[in-house]
């Protein structure tokens, strides 16, 4: 008894303290805690700290929020649980250390879930990303019947095994805080402390957002624009990854792949956007799919060629 | 003698794979043991989420010593042969025998092996089981290249005898197997060691592990119902549920959970789906109201709090699923409110099949077929035209976006809502039946002319663009949409010309296949009109094609060339389940062939009703042998006929009768002849057999006194022009030259 009513003095009081000790304890654990991608993405692991560094010999820890925008799941901030703008917390540790599920677990205490009282579970869900040209096994994380996280093996991306494995932790900041917070729609969900001088809460920060962004994203976003920037994209990530490795102005042996990939990054989020405006057709969807699938693939052939990627002097000999 | 025990721990198998893969286990190591000499009493395989087991009883502590003989080169043969045969033999030069065979001196070596203890053998079989595991999908983890379906932890393996256990020494990629396991990864953390399976079983019960699936399952069933019970209530019956949710728990505590009082309206199949598939809880039923009011969970630990927290959260998750659900419904009401109209225009931009158009176009095909059925089969064919358009509309409705099993039942609930009659709400859902062999067949008249154009429009169409069944492959189910026609016919003595209705769809289809739409429309419209009028494809087709003289298109012309071979192509198709369906029935394949090759078999259930009589008939005594009696007279004939090299079908006199029992035989065939006619054209297949039963007697006397053969020319003839009479009588029942024996 005494120990769940300590547990409920130190449950987190909002949104930001959620993330804030989501990224405590992950540094501890020795995670980098990465900035979030500063471009548009459709989900954590598009962060080139997930996509990039999973592959190849070199080992990698790191941690950060992700930004995510799914243009289609827009509900002008009505719907208590579907946004079009929402955060992930991503972790991303190659290779993948032996306990980590517990260190996984662990996160989940300090985020304030007592484990005595809770029923958490590690149910069966197999992870594969089109666009990415990767996939993965795990599962969902249940906790009392709620999905608060996906846990994935990586195996392949960009059509490359992963050697070693790297193990990724998703969690839907959104839904989870809300479960912990108990609270029923997103929009009344405490951002900051609620006692503060001027409380906020995430309706505050993202109602008029969410309405600005599902009109846009549905009725106003001019496809013709939308279709010539994904063409420009794709062209400008073949066009840079097929310049030379060595740099004529400074001789350095330089491969552009995170400006290429920006450029797939860009296309991927173009193909979200013309997908909102129901302009893409069943048939077509698959070949767009496969368009940015492609570029993710030249990305990763780039990225084994560079030191992050596990490239060596010794390769060049 | 020892018994063997082996535990895989893992972090958490997919719950599908569990049970399989115990199987997998027993049978990779206990047949590795066996091939090696290590036989035992019994074994056993078990699983959790976390661990698969295999307890093996009462093996051999050591595989027994072998000797065996292996003849070689003859002596004096070059010296590479002898290294050879030394090499595979694996002995050396002194250990061969010389030995005098009727060849001459031969070599002979004797291979003795000396039986292997059991761990060695184990060790061996257990590393190769786990190396080349079966599991569906596999993974590598960390920096290592084993392979398990999620990460392998540790594995224990220990021999037991009374004086103790012991560790089979053994490492898979740096696991090394040792004597301990884990218990509940929540309840009881810590290793645990063990010496033999009663042990492990007993420790691991202590620590919050219940080992046995059937038991999880057993237990999570009779707390699930007593729960239930206690307060008037029934659990709905889902063993795929229970044998999923006896996968996802080590420690089963049921927890009965409340349904908020403003979903308890939703229709109860959308209840039981939504948190079948979300949640995989069980759904509760009060069976005087036979609505759902209850759900049962099923969490993987005690609490403190028995349960309250965990039943809350899941109360919780349920409560924003079933808003989902409700919203679902509420939108979907208010389109069927208004008709449904924006679902069935949506579907016309659905793709049903790249070349077989939209489902809107396939809906407009199977409209007019079943319209065209309607009459023949006692249906209204205005509410059949109305429901053949419902049938497919929830295809768009939200709700069956969400949950795609829920597709025609929806239908049947949003029917009356856009106005429709029961009719319609029924033949939405009953369309799609029968699934299965053992399925239910409807009976409603309205529902069924749906369901067969329905089939025969999937069928047709897949004939129309050679897509057919090959093998083992029918992606499309093809077979099953055949063996539902049959049943739709059969099971409701149903008389429709299947050719016909083949015939007219197939033209729908090729029509579309045409991209010529304004042949297409005035094509269509004459064609209906002659099918009505001909019935006969071949005929129906010339006379609309004649209609478009010198203006045809060359793919019309193929249309024209090809149409009744798909037709008859589709029949056989037919012919051949039918087939399958009556063996299973118990009637001969040689019975089924003899009333095949008859006309009318595009009629079924007179094929059917002829197969059953016939059979019938060949069991009793007079069947059999009238069989003989009737096989020796056109055997006799055919033989005359094809020597003489004419037929004898002119009318037999009997004036030119000379025996009595030739005058007899005569007088039967007269008889049988007045009874078999009236009773054929009533379709009184026992009757008419019953009347050729009689002639059985007079045929065996007939051969019995009469030589065919004789010296008069116009008596043999008179004599094989009778023989032809039977023929013809009985030909007109079944073809019975096809029956065996």
């Amino acid at each position: 008894m005494g120990k769940a009513m300590a547990n409920s003095d130190t449950r987190p009081k909002s949104f930001q303290e959620i993330i804030l000790r989501l990224q405590n304890y992950w540094a501890e654990q020795g995670c980098a805690i990465l900035q979030p991608y500063d471009m548009e993405v459709g989900a954590g692991t598009f962060h080139p700290a997930t996509t990039l560094r999973s592959l190849g010999s070199q080992p990698w820890a790191a941690a950060y929020v992700q930004p995510s925008r799914r243009p289609t799941d827009g509900r002008y901030g009505e719907n208590p649980n579907r946004l079009q703008h929402y955060y992930q917390y991503q972790v991303l540790i190659k290779p993948s250390p032996p306990d980590l599920q517990d260190m996984y677990l662990g996160s989940l205490e300090a985020i304030g879930i007592d484990m005595d009282l809770h029923d958490i579970r590690f149910v069966e869900d197999d992870w594969e990303s089109p666009t990415l040209g990767a996939w993965g096994l795990g599962w969902e994380v249940w906790c009392d019947g709620m999905e608060v996280s996906q846990f994935t093996y990586f195996q392949q991306v960009g059509g490359y095994d992963c050697h070693p494995v790297s193990g990724e932790l998703t969690y839907g900041l959104e839904r989870l805080a809300m479960y912990i917070l108990g609270v029923d729609h997103v929009m009344d969900m405490p951002f900051n402390d609620p006692g503060a001088p001027i409380p906020l809460t995430y309706g505050d920060v993202f109602k008029q957002t969410e309405e600005e962004y599902a009109r846009w994203n549905f009725d106003v976003a001019n496809t013709d624009v939308l279709l010539k920037q994904f063409e420009e994209a794709e062209v400008e990530c073949k066009t840079i990854l097929d310049q030379a490795y060595i740099d004529p102005k400074t001789g350095k042996r330089i491969v552009m792949v995170h400006p290429a990939y920006d450029q797939c990054i860009k296309a991927s989020h173009l193909f979200n956007l013309l997908d909102a405006r129901g302009v893409i057709s069943v048939t077509e969807r698959q070949a767009y799919i496969g368009r940015v699938r492609n570029l993710a693939k030249l990305c990763a052939d780039a990225f084994v060629q560079t030191r992050a990627g596990g490239w060596t002097d010794e390769d060049a000999a | 003698m020892p018994d063997l025990l082996i535990e895989l721990f893992s972090e958490e198998i997919p719950a599908r794979m569990q049970r399989r893969a115990a199987d997998d286990l027993k049978k990779l190591v206990t047949d590795g043991l066996v091939e090696a000499g290590l036989t035992y009493a019994g074994a056993a395989a078990l699983s959790t989420p976390r661990r698969l087991t295999l307890a093996v009883e009462g093996l051999l502590a050591t595989s027994p010593d072998t000797r065996e003989e292996r003849k070689g080169p003859k002596v004096g043969a070059p010296d590479k042969a002898i290294e050879g045969f030394l090499r595979g033999a694996g002995v050396s030069r002194d250990q061969l025998e010389e030995r005098d065979t009727p060849k001459g001196p031969v070599y002979f070596a004797l291979i003795e092996k000396k039986g292997r203890p059991a761990a060695d053998i184990v060790a061996e079989v257990l590393e190769g089981a786990i190396r080349n595991f079966p599991w569906p999908k596999s993974m590598r983890w960390g920096t290592g290249s084993l392979r398990w379906v999620r990460p392998l932890h540790s594995i224990l393996c220990i021999l037991s005898d009374e004086a103790g256990a012991n560790v089979v020494p053994l490492e898979v990629d740096g696991i090394i197997a040792g004597d301990t396991t884990e218990g509940h990864r929540f309840m009881s953390p810590g290793r645990i060691a063990v010496i033999n399976f009663a042990d492990y079983e007993a420790k691991l019960k202590a620590a919050k592990v219940i080992l046995s699936p059937d038991e999880r399952a057993d237990h999570i069933w009779a707390e699930a119902q007593n729960a239930a019970f206690a307060q008037g209530l029934q659990i709905v019956e889902d063993k795929g549920l229970l044998a999923e949710v006896a996968g996802l728990v080590e420690w089963p505590v049921v927890l009965m959970g409340d349904i908020a009082d403003e979903f308890i309206p939703l229709p109860p199949e959308v209840l039981q789906t939504s948190m079948r598939e979300h949640q995989k809880f069980f759904s509760v039923r009060n069976p005087k109201s036979g609505l759902i009011e209850k759900f049962v969970t099923v969490a993987n630990r005690d609490t403190a709090d028995h349960g309250a927290t965990i039943l809350a959260g899941n109360q919780k998750v349920l409560s924003a699923r079933l808003a989902d659900a409700k919203f679902f419904w509420e939108n979907d009401l208010r389109v069927a409110e208004a008709g449904g109209a924006p679902w069935l225009e949506s579907l016309s931009n659905v793709t049903f099949h790249n070349k077989l158009g939209t489902q809107g176009e396939r809906i407009e095909r199977i409209t007019q077929l079943a319209s065209a059925i309607a009459p023949s089969i006692g249906a209204d064919a205005d509410l059949t035209a109305k429901a053949a358009r419902w049938a497919k509309a929830d295809l768009s409705s939200e709700m069956v976006y969400e949950f795609p099993e829920l597709q025609g039942l929806m239908g049947k609930y949003y029917a009356a809502p856009a106005g429709y009659p029961v009719e319609v709400a029924n033949a939405a859902v009953e369309h799609y039946s029968p699934l299965g062999p053992t399925d239910d067949v409807p009976s409603a008249p309205v529902s069924v002319a749906v369901a067969l154009a329905d089939k025969l429009d999937t069928l047709t169409g897949f004939w129309a663009i050679d897509e057919k069944p090959t093998g083992s492959k029918d992606p499309f189910a093809l077979r099953r949409a055949a063996l539902g026609v049959i049943r739709l016919v059969l099971d409701n003595y149903l008389r429709i010309a299947l050719d016909q209705l083949f015939d007219s769809q197939l033209l729908r289809h090729e029509i579309e296949l045409n991209e010529n739409g304004t042949v297409r429309k005035a094509l269509l419209q004459d064609l209906d009109n002659e099918i009505a009028q001909h019935g006969v494809f071949g005929a129906a087709i010339r006379t609309v094609l004649d209609h478009f003289d010198g203006d045809l298109s060359k793919r019309l012309e193929e249309v024209k060339k090809s149409l009744p071979d798909t037709s008859q192509d589709l029949l056989g198709f037919f012919h051949d389940r039918l087939k399958v369906y009556l063996r299973d029935k118990g009637v001969r394949h040689d019975v089924i062939d003899a009333c095949l090759a008859m006309p009318g078999n595009d009629d079924l259930t007179l094929l059917v009703k002829r197969a059953e009589a016939l059979t019938a008939f060949l069991a009793t005594n007079d069947g059999e042998n009238l069989l003989q009696g009737v096989k020796r007279s056109s055997n006799i004939l055919a033989q005359s006929e094809e020597n003489d090299g004419v037929e004898y079908s002119y009318g037999a006199d009997v004036k030119f009768a000379e025996a009595d029992e030739e005058k007899a035989l005569f007088a039967a065939l007269d008889t049988a002849e007045a009874a078999i006619k009236p009773a054929m054209e009533a379709e009184d297949f026992a009757a008419a057999m019953h009347a050729m039963a009689d002639l059985r007697a007079p045929i065996d006397a007939f051969f019995d006194a009469v030589q065919i053969n004789t010296d008069s020319q116009v008596v043999r003839r008179n004599r094989l022009n009778l023989l032809s009479r039977i023929r013809m009588i009985c030909a007109g029942v079944a073809d019975l030259s096809r029956i065996e024996g």
